[in-house]
């Protein structure tokens, strides 16, 4: 399991803003080790985020996201102290979800 | 067990002519956008082409109503702040491209109703080169692109 994500879910005139920091080292697959070796591709390909329990984002994500990936998003239809969620699943099958309160 | 299930489906998709066949469910309206199915076969596109045909978009137009915010230069190619915004009424998609990378499509975002059509992300890019945004609003296409000049690539060893 990865480690823990950063959420930061704030509202304001109806509409929640939401920042989500990700630590995944995005490897493309394309780089080589020391030795030669190609290093394999290690990539998070799925993110998803609900409030409560409806789906606000669906993401997917290629080699090209940069390491630890950080996005940004607005929704509508929530108000303070709702919980949001995120979780990703990445190409090894590995997957971690957190969630935050929207301040 | 759900997830294996999902698995399996998505290998057998891939197996299958994954472009034709998730095209082909995408019409019948049997793949539900709000449970984005990863897309190798658009994630493996070398060129812009190859990925909009895998996407399954349609000739999209340029439209001044989708604000693409990138940097002009880019210090480090391994982080490129990219920020698409759009006024269109119902924006269901956005895609962010980069026409001189190994793999042209960088991330793919489906808007559910009730999320506006605002992303920002974090990309890599190996050379100077064209960032692409596509969006799909109300049914309809439509792509800008910018020059990001890029000083250290991100895709190097």
């Amino acid at each position: 399991m990865g480690g823990p994500m950063k959420i930061r879910a704030s509202v304001k005139d109806g509409v929640t803003e939401v920042k989500v920091l990700m630590q995944h080292e995005m490897e493309t697959g394309l780089r080589k080790d020391e030795a030669g070796k190609p290093v394999p591709v290690w990539i998070i390909t799925e993110v998803t985020a609900r409030h409560k329990d409806r789906v606000v984002l669906a993401a997917q994500f290629g080699a090209a996201v940069s390491k630890n990936p950080y996005l940004v998003f607005h929704f509508k239809g929530a108000v303070k102290g709702d919980k949001v969620s995120v979780t990703w699943v990445d190409n090894r099958g590995d997957s971690r979800s957190d969630e935050a309160e929207i301040s | 067990m759900a997830a294996r299930v999902d698995r399996q489906r998505r290998q057998v998709l891939q197996q299958g002519s994954g472009i034709a066949l998730a095209g082909l469910l995408a019409a019948l309206g049997l793949s539900r956008p709000a449970r984005a199915e990863w897309q190798k076969s658009a994630f493996e596109a070398k060129t812009i082409d190859e990925a909009l045909a895998a996407l399954g978009v349609t000739p999209p137009e340029t439209s001044a109503a989708i604000l693409l915010m990138v940097p002009e230069i880019a210090e480090n190619g391994a982080v490129v702040p990219v920020t698409v915004s759009s006024s269109l009424a119902r924006v269901e998609q956005i895609s962010i491209l980069v026409d001189k990378n190994p793999n042209v499509l960088a991330a793919h975002f489906v808007l559910p109703e009730g999320t506006d059509g605002f992303i920002t992300a974090r990309v890599k890019m190996g050379q100077t080169a064209t960032v692409i945004a596509l969006v799909k609003a109300d049914g309809k296409f439509y792509r800008v692109g910018r020059e990001v000049k890029v000083t250290a690539g991100g895709c190097g060893g």
